[in-house]
């Protein structure tokens, strides 16, 4: 007999080391998330899959699934949460959709849309954030950072580079470049590195593609991030949660 | 050749009238009036008074970004600066200029988008914003002169500008992947082609599309004809024209060589390479206006502007390549209101009827350009070698349209330099209110009417205010001191060069 919780008020199966939000998206009952990735261990860092746990909440990418749990996530209270959080990220960052190329590819932009987000809501911060266009065929926009660290992961876990980290605390928590120079053009990032696939904004960037996908063939375009997620829920993990090169 | 009333001798003692803002123009703009006691102008101004930058903020963005960053300077024709940014980015990938040649299913593509927005942008401006003072008068009751007094009065009328409007809008649609602010254009080609079911969809409503055009061409033409000596006078003046011409001297509104006339209609130059604008165009600051004043170089600023748009294009073409609207330019022509003894036109008005020739050729371009098999191509971009810097020109609904870049090692955009089709008309602009002023203002006693006719004759040349003004670091400033009774005490005044200068 397969262990099952309640999420608003129905069972939910989930085998052994399993999260809420995996059980959840494998039993096609989606929880809206961002920093939460298939391939990569859990990261519980942007609270967007925030759920209620009894009286108390949790990121239910770090949540461990267990026998007996009452979990709410469809409910005024969670989508109230998640609406703000997503809108602190657009104030926080300098997100341009309208000329962005990402627009319509962007798990952020797709998410805000899912969740009626009209308003960044907060005073904007406008930071300062020049990008890095020192590599001859991949862009850096630091604008569009939402430090959700999976490109940081894939590159340590998948690539064993470790061109990515975040430095700074707090507000000033921010992505850097692993090179002395700070630049990505002294690195060995390649554009066959699975760190290239993962940005869910427009971080990372090839160069010179653009516009090239026309408006209704993007990823969103068709379906809404809440669909799309489940498709993509059943995946085998790419990274371990480890990265052998910074063990060495 | 200009009117003497751009900058009166005593501002200090004259009364000042203001229309701000003008009204049914895209963008913001005032115009300034100075009466002395017995209400004689002594001095009229256009001014320009948002402020945008965008010259600015696209420096160091990547430079395939630009053709969808810079279409947002503009809502109504969005699509003019998608393309000229996207000729002007082609070159930097070696694509035109003697480089590679566009596939003939993205040329034509774009023409496609180009000539949906020409549709959509002058049945805008005559229906939605023209007509009601075409069709009521200038100084008709101002409850009514607007899109909804016209619906009212005028149903088929209306309801013909909004299904223009609508089809080219949807011609955008197909071709760009959005109404306003698509992606369509990129540096190389275009990103999709036009399939069988957008081509038909579009197909079932050409042949309405091109007969209402017919009927706005010939109630353009019958409402100059009903009010002849008053349109004919209203706001002339002699110019010189400016704007694009195919090589066999046709209109083209997407592509060709550079070609001025002066006022007399003798040629100044003719089919130069766009690539060096700069050889035959230059602008003048002025520090009352945030907008530059272009001018021939060859002339020099005090003689040099000149008129763009679609009273200089439809005058100084050869001829118009579909048949209709070529037939509605030989009788615009004949007719005398584009035609001074065979000159230029004068007639500020006659810009509405001209306007109304250009969207009948629109139209006709675009049932031409759906039957072509070339728009289901698949072959849709190209790329050569790399280049530094890229011109981009067209003629955009308002006029000629230059986008000017130069591009680094790393691929992002360093300068940008954007002449719009509104600065070019600015001078002329600002000589139709200053004739206008004399013709009806001067000495009355000023009423809503009379002060319409001032925006009438600002709105003839549809300008798009927005668009045109973005010359930061560039910016004329005055800053006046005054007295208790307003007595001018100091002045100081920044030029466009960043120059500082006191007096008094």
């Amino acid at each position: 007999m397969t262990d099952t919780f309640l999420l608003d008020g129905e069972d939910v199966p989930f085998a052994p080391g399993q999260s809420v939000l995996q059980a959840a998206l494998a039993a096609g009952r989606y929880i809206p998330h961002l920093c939460y990735h298939p391939e990569f261990k859990p990261h519980g860092s942007c609270k967007v899959c925030t759920v209620k746990v009894g009286e108390r909440t949790a990121a239910s990418c770090t949540l461990p699934a267990q026998p007996g749990l009452e979990i709410a996530s469809d409910c005024e209270e969670m989508h109230e949460l998640r609406h703000t959080l997503v809108q602190m990220l657009f104030a926080e960052g300098n997100h341009f959709c309208p000329s962005c190329e990402k627009s319509g590819n962007c798990a952020l932009q797709a998410l805000g849309s899912d969740l009626g987000v009209m308003t960044a809501g907060f005073r904007h911060f406008f930071p300062d954030r020049p990008v890095d266009a020192s590599h001859p065929d991949i862009l850096l926009d630091f604008n569009r950072c939402i430090l959700c660290e999976l490109c940081v992961r894939a590159s340590c876990e998948v690539d064993g580079k470790c061109v990515f980290a975040l430095s700074g605390r707090g507000i000033d928590k921010h992505l850097v470049v692993n090179a002395a120079s700070g630049k990505l053009v002294d690195t060995d990032i390649a554009l066959t590195d699975k760190a290239m696939e993962v940005c869910p904004v427009g971080v990372i960037l090839r160069k010179r593609v653009g516009f090239a996908v026309p408006i209704g063939a993007r990823r969103y375009d068709q379906r809404p991030i809440s669909a799309q997620a489940l498709d993509d829920a059943p995946r085998p993990p790419s990274g371990d949660g480890r990265c052998a090169a910074c063990e060495e | 050749m200009t009117s003497n009333l751009e900058t009166a001798a005593h501002p200090e003692t004259l009364r000042r009238v203001a229309i701000d803002p003008i009204s049914r123009v895209e963008g913001h703009g005032k115009v300034t009036l100075l009466l002395d006691e017995d209400e004689h102008v002594q001095q009229v101004r256009l001014h320009i008074v948002e402020f945008r930058g965008f010259e600015k903020f696209i420096q160091g963005r990547p430079y395939w970004e630009v053709p969808v960053m810079v279409q947002r300077l503009c809502g109504i024709c969005p699509v003019s600066h998608h393309l000229a940014a996207s000729k002007a980015l082609d070159q930097i990938v070696g694509v035109g200029a003697g480089g590679a040649r566009l596939t003939p299913t993205a040329d034509k593509l774009r023409r496609l988008m180009h000539y949906g927005q020409i549709l959509q942008s002058h049945a805008l401006h005559f229906f939605h914003l023209s007509s009601p003072d075409l069709l009521f008068g200038f100084d008709s009751d101002v409850a009514r002169r607007n899109i909804v007094g016209v619906a009212a009065e005028y149903p088929e009328v209306a309801r013909q500008g909004v299904l223009l409007r609508k089809f080219g809008q949807e011609v955008i649609r197909h071709t760009a992947g959005k109404r306003i602010h698509g992606t369509g254009s990129v540096p190389g080609g275009v990103n999709k082609n036009l399939s069988l079911a957008e081509r038909d969809e579009l197909l079932k409503d050409i042949y309405p599309i091109i007969g209402w055009c017919r009927d706005a061409v010939h109630l353009a033409r019958r409402l100059f004809e009903q009010n002849l000596d008053e349109y004919n006078a209203f706001g002339r003046f002699r110019a010189h024209t400016l704007g694009l011409i195919r090589a066999d001297g046709a209109m083209d509104l997407y592509h060709g060589g550079l070609r001025a006339r002066d006022m007399d209609g003798r040629t100044i130059f003719d089919h130069v390479d766009y690539n060096r604008y700069w050889e035959q165009i230059s602008e003048e600051v002025k520090p009352w206006s945030y907008m530059k004043f272009p001018f021939l170089k060859a002339l020099g600023p005090e003689t040099g502007w000149y008129r763009v748009g679609p009273l200089a294009r439809v005058a100084q073409c050869d001829f118009i390549p579909t048949p209709l609207a070529e037939r509605e330019r030989q009788e615009f022509l004949a007719f005398g209101a584009g035609n001074e003894a065979g000159k230029p036109s004068g007639a500020t008005l006659g810009y509405h009827w001209a306007r109304m020739i250009e969207m009948l050729h629109a139209a006709e371009t675009i049932k031409e350009l759906l039957h072509d098999p070339d728009l289901q191509g698949t072959d849709l971009m190209v790329k050569g070698e790399r280049q530094e810097r890229g011109v981009g020109m067209i003629e955009a609904p308002r006029g000629t349209l230059i986008h000017h870049y130069r591009v680094d090692e790393h691929d992002q955009v360093i300068r940008a330099n954007l002449i719009v089709s509104t600065t070019h008309n600015n001078q002329a602009m600002n000589e139709a209110v200053r004739q206008v002023a004399r013709q009806y203002l001067d000495g009355r006693k000023l009423n809503e009417g009379l002060l319409n006719h001032i925006e009438v004759a600002v709105r003839a040349f549809d300008p798009c205010l927005s668009c045109a003004t973005h010359a930061l670091g560039k910016m004329p400033l005055q800053v006046e001191l005054l007295d208790a009774e307003g007595r001018r005490i100091d002045t100081l005044t920044r030029g466009g060069a960043g120059d500082v200068a006191a007096c008094c």
